[in-house]
C-alpha cells in the first residue's frame, strides 16, 4: 500500500513584493508594508511530502538522506540567507509565498526522482501558510 | 490551484448542556464539560481558501482582507465570549468544537472574494481539532 512521507526544512530568505504589471502607487496599495523597498524576511518553514511503496527490503518510501541532500543541494543552498528578489526563478516573478510554493513543487517534481513528489507546503510565518501539489485539488483531509 | 491558509487565535469559554437531557444524562454525557459555571480555551482557528494565482500580484488572495474578514466575521464575536450566553448560534445548539467550526464556516461561506473556501480547522486544544469542509 502506498505511504506518503513528509519531511520539514528550514531557510530564512529576505523578500520585497514588487510587480511590474503595476505603478509605484499600484504597489504600495496591494503589497503595504511587504513593498518596502528595502524588503524585509522570513524563516520559512518547507514541507516536502513524497508517496510511494516502501521498498520491501528498507521499508522506505524513499530513503531521507537521499531527500535530505537533494534538498540541501537544489534549494538550500541557493535560497538559505538569500534574497529571494535575485534568485534565478524570480527574475520574472514576485516572491510570493504562492510563487515560491509552485516553483519549488516543480524543481522537486521534475528532477527527484527517488519518490514521487506529491506536494510542497511553505510556512511564511506562524500565521500563513501555502501549499501546492500540481495544481490538483487537496480534497478533504 | 494554491491553497493558502491563515491562523487566528481567540479565547472563549463554555459548557455544554442539553436541556432536553435529565441533569445526570448531562453529567453522564458530558462529564467535566457539564459544570454550569463554564470553563474556557485558546482556540486556534485555520482558514484555509483555495483559488489560481493571479499572475499579476502572485497573490491567491490578499492576506490583509482575509485577516481583515476572519476579525470581523469570526474573531471579534467570538473572543473573550461566553460562547452560550453571547453568540447567537449557541442559543439552541450545544457549543461543541464540532459546531463551533460549522457555524465559522457558514460566517465566512461567500464572503471571500476571488477565492473558494476549502477548509475550516479549529483547535480546541493542541491535541483535539475538527475540520469542515462545507460538505453537506
Amino acid at each position: 500500500m502506498k505511504a506518503h512521507l513528509t519531511r520539514r526544512y528550514q531557510f530564512s530568505a529576505s523578500h520585497r513584493l514588487h510587480s511590474e504589471h503595476f505603478d509605484e502607487r499600484q504597489n504600495r496599495e496591494i503589497y503595504g508594508k511587504c513593498n518596502n523597498p528595502h524588503g524585509h524576511g522570513h524563516n520559512y518553514k518547507l514541507e516536502v511530502t513524497v508517496s510511494g511503496e516502501p521498498n520491501p527490503e528498507t521499508g522506505m518510501v524513499c530513503n531521507l538522506a537521499d531527500l535530505d541532500s537533494f534538498v540541501e543541494r537544489e534549494i538550500m543552498l541557493n535560497l538559505q540567507f538569500s534574497n529571494l528578489n535575485e534568485v534565478e526563478i524570480f527574475r520574472n516573478k514576485v516572491p510570493t509565498t504562492e510563487n515560491l510554493s509552485r516553483e519549488l513543487f516543480h524543481l522537486l517534481r521534475e528532477q527527484f526522482r527517488l519518490a514521487k513528489v506529491e506536494k510542497v507546503r511553505i510556512e511564511e510565518t506562524m500565521m500563513n501558510s501555502f501549499e501546492y501539489a500540481g495544481g490538483r485539488e487537496l480534497g478533504a483531509l | 490551484m494554491v491553497y493558502l491558509t491563515r491562523r487566528a487565535e481567540f479565547s472563549a469559554s463554555h459548557y455544554y448542556h442539553n436541556p432536553k437531557l435529565s441533569a445526570e444524562e448531562n453529567l453522564r454525557i458530558f462529564g467535566k464539560c457539564n459544570n454550569p459555571h463554564g470553563h474556557g480555551h485558546n482556540y486556534t482557528l485555520e482558514v484555509t481558501v483555495a483559488g489560481e494565482v493571479d499572475e499579476r500580484s502572485g497573490f491567491v488572495v490578499d492576506l490583509k482582507r482575509l485577516k481583515e474578514l476572519m476579525s470581523r466575521e469570526v474573531i471579534d464575536g467570538l473572543d473573550h465570549r461566553h460562547l452560550n450566553k453571547e453568540v447567537p448560534e449557541f442559543r439552541d445548539k450545544i457549543p461543541t468544537t464540532e459546531n463551533l467550526a460549522i457555524a465559522i464556516w457558514d460566517r465566512l461561506k461567500g464572503k471571500l472574494d476571488g477565492a473558494r473556501l476549502h477548509r475550516v480547522r479549529l483547535y480546541e486544544t493542541d491535541d483535539l481539532f475538527v475540520d469542515v469542509y462545507g460538505e453537506a
